[in-house]
């Protein structure tokens, strides 16, 4: 992704207060967002909501099976008083936990949740972690890359009709 | 006759189960209700009834196969989810629509506006109690209706609108009927309210039921009519206009009660802002192309954007990843009922299970866009 350097007074806010984190600010099609370990994306969203950015817009995970660190994590943040968005974004490897956002924002519960149905990434410290929209019955996480739609298709097609599907 | 006590009242917590199938529940939404007596301690949603896989699906189509598909997420506003999609796209290939497609699409989203927000006055008045308002809301839902088809031949799941632009250009009489839609329509509100605002029965069941103040309706990330009952001025159209709307003159109805009947208040009055705003497209729609220059393959530059519009439930929001190819890398939509619901389990506690009723027709759920 070719993304411009994101320059402007947050953004030098942000560089100087994380100064030993690994910090790397873009923006692509004039929407900043900034990249950090997950030890400093709390820290972070933490700074920015008292920037005035407290409104968390949507939580959601990116599946990179062929990273090295395969799950990115998306936070996108709205000021009011800015009238503008920023998004945050952080990584966690399968099978590690990311650092939960329920205590800074309600709306932080129900799509931790989501994430963790879909992409089987958990997160420290959520009161509630469990699935929202998939049966609690159902193995695995739909939204990961190697769920392949034509072969559940064939799976339950072959389960439950006794036949070949046809996709 | 014994004179040992009898203990007729049974003190414990009952746990009621509210739905899937339950009417006042709009579509397949369950509660777990935690009761003492009337009252009710807890709530719990549960979700997930009509989880069709959508942003699994669309990373298995390419952005136009996908395009369709968003109408059946909130199936009662189609036009606005298309409306969102197609800007999304045509944000990350750098394509804008030409004049005449924005304002059309202006048009007809605010028409898709009134009839979601009819249906939704039509159905909240019902589970109130109050049967007349639904069958007057689904007379002129219907005029609404009537439109799209004429103009795309669909009611419902329209897909009106092409990455680009549109797929159509508008009908001959569409403008005829849209100004006798508006003319009739103004009416009709003055005689909705006259059913409703000052009605004692629809009063008493929705002043102070169901209070979320602002700040709660912050940290929920609750958009739309139910931010606004709360004091907070923010509508997509105004803030960051798309589409053209900053040509447009409009009021942002801001109520401050942040109860059940502010919210009223304030999507009857959206209702009128609407019909305002398709009066000032009319007799200026500009001539002129209607699909900008869009590649028959789409293959978007790698990249990922965030494009939110104003959907009748609130801000509806796209985040797309391309990594230059057909399809999507991950589409991910943020439905604006999903966020609103969540509140839910912090606005019935304390409520009696009668006002459960009333704050679920009055957060405006369509489970079709909840569960995706």
């Amino acid at each position: 992704m070719a993304t411009d350097p994101w320059e402007d007074e947050l953004a030098s806010q942000l560089r100087s207060s994380f100064t030993d984190v690994s910090l790397k600010l873009e923006s692509f099609h004039g929407q900043p967002f900034a990249t950090l370990e997950p030890g400093g994306y709390v820290k972070a969203v933490e700074f920015l909501k008292a920037q005035g950015f407290d409104y968390l817009v949507d939580l959601t995970a990116v599946d990179h099976p062929k990273d090295p660190v395969r799950f990115e994590i998306v936070a996108i943040l709205y000021s009011f008083a800015a009238n503008r968005r920023v998004r945050v974004h952080t990584r966690v490897g399968d099978g590690e936990a990311a650092p939960t956002l329920t205590g800074l924002y309600a709306a932080a519960n129900w799509l931790e949740r989501e994430i963790w149905d879909m992409f089987g990434v958990a997160f420290a410290g959520h009161p509630n972690l469990k699935r929202i929209l998939m049966p609690e019955d159902w193995q695995g996480h739909p939204l990961r890359k190697e769920r392949s739609i034509v072969a559940m298709d064939q799976e339950w097609v072959r389960a439950n009709l006794d036949i070949e599907s046809g996709q | 006759m014994s004179t040992q006590p009898v203990n007729y009242l049974e003190t414990s917590e009952l746990v009621l189960n509210m739905g899937p199938q339950h009417p006042s529940t709009h579509g397949v939404l369950r509660l777990v209700l935690k009761l003492d007596g009337e009252r009710v301690k807890a709530v719990e949603c549960i979700i997930g009834y009509l989880h069709r896989g959508v942003e699994k699906i669309g990373e298995n189509r390419t952005y136009t196969q996908f395009a369709p598909y968003v109408d059946r997420m909130d199936y009662v506003s189609a036009v606005a989810n298309g409306l969102g999609y197609c800007l999304a796209v045509e944000k990350l290939i750098g394509v804008e629509a030409p004049a005449r497609a924005q304002m059309v699409r202006v048009a007809l989203a605010e028409l898709n506006r009134i009839s979601s927000h009819l249906l939704w006055l039509g159905t909240h008045a019902l589970d109130i109690g109050a049967m007349t308002a639904l069958f007057y809301c689904m007379r002129e839902r219907e005029e609404v209706l009537k439109i799209f088809e004429n103009y795309c031949g669909a009611r419902l799941t329209t897909h009106a609108f092409r990455i680009g632009g549109l797929q159509y250009d508008l009908h001959d009489t569409f403008e005829a009927e849209a100004r006798a839609f508006c003319d009739m329509f103004e009416k009709r509100i003055d005689e909705y309210e006259q059913l409703l605002t000052k009605n004692p029965i629809w009063v008493e069941r929705l002043r102070g039921v169901g209070v979320l103040t602002a700040e709660e309706c912050k940290s929920f990330a609750v958009s739309g009519p139910m931010i606004r009952a709360a004091g907070v001025n923010w509508d997509l159209r105004r803030a960051q206009p798309y589409s053209g709307y900053e040509q447009f003159e409009f009021d942002v109805p801001v109520m401050h009660g942040a109860d059940s009947y502010d919210r009223y208040l304030v999507r009857v009055e959206e209702m009128r802002q609407s019909v305002r705003i398709i009066r000032q497209t009319l007799g200026r729609i500009p001539g002129g192309a209607i699909l900008a220059k869009v590649p028959k393959v789409l293959k978007p530059p790698a990249g990922e954007v965030y494009v939110s519009t104003e959907a009748p439930k609130g801000e509806l929001g796209y985040y797309i990843v391309s990594d230059g190819s057909q399809h999507p890398y991950r589409l991910r939509v943020r439905p604006p009922s999903f966020m609103n619901l969540a509140s839910l389990e912090k606005m019935a506690v304390g409520a009696l299970v009668a006002d459960v009723v009333a704050i679920i027709g009055t957060i405006d759920i369509v489970l079709g866009e909840v569960d995706r």
